[in-house]
């Protein structure tokens, strides 16, 4: 598989390492009334979608880029692929 | 006689004469020869034993499609088995053996499987191996392996190496026939940058086989011009024994060149490479395979596919016999009588199918010697050329799933449904059957990529050529035929196990490969697949499409193991980490042990000292008594800075960091997000904006990862930066005592003492005159301790001048099992306590988690399963009569409880011998250890057949208030 980093351009699936479902990016606050709850799901339940899945890799073999790549686990066609702090971001992420 | 089969013409260097064996007998052949052509050339028609019945088989096809010649190429470590000899280019010296027989290839013990064969049919095993039970593992299976199998492996190392290489191209076109030449000619004059791979050592494909004409050249002659012309061309790279096994995501395809195969000897050089090609487009040119047709005992050594009897022919300038028949339902068939006829051999009938002639029965004990047709009729023939129609190539389009469609017109499957995207096919693959048109497809479709990809270059004109006729009748089957009838001659699968199939209710195709193994041999049913499924279509009355067919994946070809290792094999399997103190720990008695990728001392052994206790205890307690070193490189080093750093640490580690003043170190404690403990470490504060963390040895990689993860993904506005720094800091464990005494010797100007650089103090500073160093007052050991790091480069030199100074105070090099006693003794958690299970309450470090702020792992503190009432707790184990020795992994018991897991109490993590305290210590696991110091239990290991009473203690063996190391 080949993996358009959107700074370095095309690289090697080898380099990186994969983690899963972006929406770990979704990060539930750790404190306050539903906490646990919402943790719980963000930790244990992700989805396994037969098509179009956004997913992080991380070019560890690379500039350590952590990756959002959009792909069909059908087909193995990536559509797109962001930084995942524009991603972050994008999702009212800060700090 | 020599070369008795020899004829004129064929495109073998007959001025040079090579000499070879097969089983132990020497023989000619000329370079260009395979070992199939030479042991034809030789008359030897006997090559091996069928994979069941053991029947006698023959050479069958010319190509890597073979299903019959496999031998057991070279002798000793390189021994290669089912090794096809119709690809094995011929050398001086080649050495080969017929194998699957037991005594000699001609007389066989186990030919006596061919008369059980009414009992051997498909599901045999199945339905007879299955009572009484007791019976399979200690009789049938070994009985059943020692028969099974074909070659034998030489059962030693791989004395050859293989290599793994990248190419880049615009276009990769996949077998160099005739529409491979043609495509590659229009895509170099195009400018693309081509790569041209083909698994034969002479390309050319069909094209040296036949006796067709193009550009107005014999079709042979016009291949090497054309080779010539891409030869000449910088953009074009050729690759010949080079078979392109699999097409994978994005345009990746892989091949596996044979480098010195056709070599004596490889010269140390690598044997075959293993390509990754990346590719912007493809063309699969890999032309069709012939098939055979079903007719009684048509697998006789002498029955021969009519295209490899032209190749013969033609290409090799062999005779396959002095009196052939021909059998066939195409125009391919009639053009093989022509061919001979043309070489004067003898064709003694050309029996077509379409005109209703079919062959019942052929006989010959060991070789073909006559042919029965219908209508009582025979024929004497020592080679029958039998053409039931060519199938298209189709495996490389079906490795995304596309699944080929069935033509009438030709009787086979084309590619169909999704291709490989990049992917297009031309020529006999495609299903285009005839010559021109394979030219022309082939141009057409090179010159559209190139127009695709921008390139504006001339493509030139197609090749010209004929169409010769290829009529074809969907004929596979001589019903009347009464005898076995072969569909599969590498698995042994016949007609009769196929509609046995049927009849036991395997109907689909998938059922059908595994219940008779039809396809499932090493040549993957290249021959043998379609005559199958035809088989199949006409037991259950459909027709071939709505039987089914199967699709292929990689590899087309086997791959050797050796090739996909690569250099990856042995100690190169993964690249080994030296610590900075190697060298030096070498010289010094140390023995080293795997950490991860890290070698480590694990002991400095002495002269007297019997076996590692002795060295082990020495260590201990040299440190305890004066003062120890110990290399603590690999534990991972992250350098963290940024006007944030402070704000970020406080959300990776459960306890409280914003408040950590400069100078100072502090113990993290890092969560997973489920609250399970994950790494722990300390942490010193250099700066206002600089901080460096450590982490354990086993997880340096995976916290950098998750750190850049929070980073980037979690809080992507924090100002905060990280480096990875393990390999770029040699840093030393200074312990014991005299710790302080000998560090001021080492450190200039610096006052050590408690006042000036208490316990978790730490600073940037030099030593010996000078050379960077940082010093933290950290202790693992819960001595008096200090770890110095200098730049890894200095670490070597560092080593030998503080052991240099340290004689005075007797320094000991300790390793990581005298680390590990010393750990245990003061009760610190390790790898066998955070196992991915604990949290912070078992191990006793409950207080320091914070609840007022947000960090990894906040949120799932509280689960029901880490606040129950009995919930593990670290503990400290003694044994009640000392002198026994611990056993880590033994369970805890109360007194007089059954051993079951209802009644179990905890285990034992770690254990060690204390020579400080002169008996056995260990930590564990303990339901509600924390109140049960002073309770004996029982430390039950039904594994190591230890049952013993066990004194629960604090976890800290030795100086629980921590005296020394503040001292």
């Amino acid at each position: 598989m080949i993996i358009n980093h959107p700074l370095l351009g095309p690289r090697d699936a080898a380099e990186f390492v994969y983690l899963g479902d972006a929406n770990l990016i979704n990060r539930p606050e750790g404190l306050g009334d539903n906490a646990e709850d919402a943790m719980y799901d963000h930790v244990y339940l992700r989805d396994n979608p037969a098509g179009i899945h956004r997913e992080l890799w991380y070019h560890e073999q690379g500039d350590r880029s952590w990756l959002v790549v959009t792909r069909n686990t059908l087909t193995h066609e990536v559509t797109s692929v962001e930084l995942a702090r524009d991603v972050a971001r994008s999702m009212g992420r800060s700090r | 006689m020599s070369q008795q089969n020899r004829i004129d013409g064929g495109q073998i260097d007959r001025t040079a004469t090579l000499n070879f064996q097969f089983n132990e007998r020497w023989m000619t052949a000329h370079p260009g020869d395979t070992l199939a052509s030479a042991l034809l050339a030789n008359n030897v028609r006997l090559v091996g034993r069928s994979f069941k019945y053991h029947r006698p088989r023959g050479i069958f096809s010319a190509g890597s499609e073979e299903p019959n010649a496999l031998v057991q190429l070279r002798k000793g470590a390189a021994l290669e088995p089912n090794t096809r000899a119709t690809t094995i280019e011929m050398f001086d010296g080649l050495y080969a053996t017929s194998q699957n027989h037991r005594g000699s290839l001609e007389r066989d013990i186990l030919a006596v499987n061919d008369l059980l064969s009414p009992f051997l049919s498909a599901g045999f095993y199945y339905k007879t191996f299955m009572w009484p039970r007791a019976f399979w593992e200690k009789l049938y299976e070994p009985i059943i392996r020692a028969a099974a199998g074909l070659g034998r492996l030489s059962g030693q190392e791989d004395p050859d190496c293989y290599d793994k290489g990248f190419l880049h191209c615009d276009v990769l076109i996949i077998g160099a026939g005739a529409a491979g030449l043609a495509a590659a000619l229009a895509a170099g004059r195009a400018g693309l940058k081509v790569i041209l791979a083909d698994e034969d050592f002479r390309m050319g494909g069909r094209l040296n086989a036949e006796t067709f004409e193009v550009d107005g050249k014999d079709s042979a002659s016009w291949a090497l011009a054309a080779l010539a012309e891409l030869s000449a061309m910088a953009n074009v790279r050729l690759m010949r024994r080079t078979t392109v096994y699999g097409a994978f995501d994005h345009g990746v395809y892989g091949a596996l060149e044979r480098m010195t195969d056709h070599l004596p000897d490889s010269g140390g050089k690598p044997r075959q490479v293993l390509w990754r090609i990346y590719s912007k487009r493809a063309i699969l040119a890999g032309g069709a395979t012939e098939r055979s047709m079903a007719f009684g005992n048509n697998d006789r050594p002498g029955v021969m596919l009519a295209g490899a009897v032209r190749t013969y022919v033609n290409r090799f300038g062999v005779a396959p016999g002095r009196n052939v028949a021909v059998f066939t339902n195409n125009d391919d068939g009639l053009r093989t009588a022509d061919d001979l006829r043309a070489k004067g051999i003898n064709v003694t009938r050309v029996i077509d199918a379409r005109k209703g002639d079919v062959v019942v029965n052929t006989t010959g004990r060991k070789g073909l010697h006559t042919v029965f047709l219908n209508g009582d009729r025979h024929v004497e023939a020592d080679c029958l050329a039998v053409s039931g129609g060519w199938s298209p190539n189709v495996h490389l389009t079906c490795h995304h799933r596309g699944r080929p469609t069935w033509r009438e017109d030709i009787a086979g499957f084309v590619p169909g449904g999704e291709l490989p995207p990049g992917m297009a096919v031309a020529g006999a693959a495609a299903g285009t059957m005839t010559l021109a048109a394979t030219l022309s497809q082939a141009h057409e479709t090179a010159a559209s990529i190139a127009a695709d990809l921008g390139y504006s270059g001339a493509t030139g004109a197609p090749p010209k050529a004929d169409d010769e006729t290829f009529a074809t009748a969907p004929f596979w089957h001589v019903k009347e035929s009464k005898h076995r009838a072969w569909v599969d001659l590498q698995n042994d699968v016949t007609t009769k196990d196929v509609t046995q199939s049927h009849r036991e209710g395997f109907r689909s195709v998938e059922h059908l490969k595994r219940y008779t193994t039809l396809g499932m041999a090493t040549d993957q049913g290249k021959t043998s697949n379609m005559l199958g499924l035809a088989v199949m279509a006409d037991a259950s009355g459909k027709t071939i499409p709505e039987t089914g067919t199967t699709i292929f994946r990689p590899p087309y070809t086997p791959v050797p193991l050796g090739a996909l290792a690569g250099r990856a094999r042995g100690k190169n399997f993964r690249p080994t980490r030296l610590t900075p103190s190697h060298t030096w720990a070498a010289e010094n008695g140390a023995s080293f042990v795997e950490t991860g990728a890290w070698m480590r001392a694990e002991w400095y052994a002495r002269p007297g000292e019997t076996g590692w206790r002795d060295s082990v205890d020495r260590e201990v307690l040299a440190t305890r008594q004066s003062v120890g070193i110990c290399d603590v490189s690999t534990l991972g080093k992250i350098d963290i800075q940024g006007r944030d750093a402070a704000e970020f640490l406080n959300k990776v580690y459960a306890n409280a960091f914003l408040k950590l003043p400069v100078g100072k170190v502090r113990y993290g404690l890092m969560l997973r997000e489920d609250g399970t403990v994950y790494d722990d470490g300390t942490t010193a504060r250099l700066g206002e904006t600089h901080f460096v963390m450590t982490t354990t040895t086993a997880n340096a990689v995976l916290v950098f990862r998750n750190l850049e993860f929070a980073r980037q993904c979690l809080w992507p506005d924090l100002d905060v930066h990280l480096i990875s720094t393990t390999d770029a800091w040699a840093q030393f464990s200074v312990a014991g005592p005299n710790s302080r005494a000998l560090m001021q010797e080492i450190v200039d100007d610096l006052d050590l003492s408690n006042e000036a650089f208490p316990f978790m103090a730490c600073t940037d500073c030099t030593v010996f005159g000078g050379t960077p160093a940082r010093l933290f007052r950290i202790s693992f050991s819960g001595e008096l301790a200090y770890e110095i790091a200098v730049p890894a480069r200095y670490g070597d030199a560092m080593i030998r001048a503080v052991m240099s100074v340290g004689k005075a105070f007797d320094l000991a090099p300790y390793g990581t099992e005298a680390l590990g006693v010393m750990r245990i003794e003061k009760g610190h958690v390790a790898g066998n306590e955070l196992n991915g299970q604990t949290d912070a309450r078992m191990i006793g470090l409950q207080g320091m988690v914070s609840r007022k702020k947000d960090f990894i792992g906040a949120a799932l503190l509280d689960r029901p399963e880490q606040v129950r009432e009995d919930g593990l707790q670290l503990v400290g184990l003694r044994p009640v009569v000392t002198d026994v020795i611990l056993t880590a992994g033994a369970h805890f018991l109360s007194p007089g409880d059954p051993e079951d897991m209802t009644h179990d109490q905890g285990w034992m993590t770690s254990v060690a011998y204390s020579p400080e305290l002169g008996h056995s210590i260990g930590l564990g696991f303990l339901k509600r250890g924390a109140a049960r110091h002073g309770e004996n239990l029982r430390a039950y290991s039904p594994i190591r057949g230890q049952d013993i009473m066990v004194k629960v203690c604090s976890p800290h063996h030795l100086d629980p208030e921590g005296v020394r190391q503040r001292g």
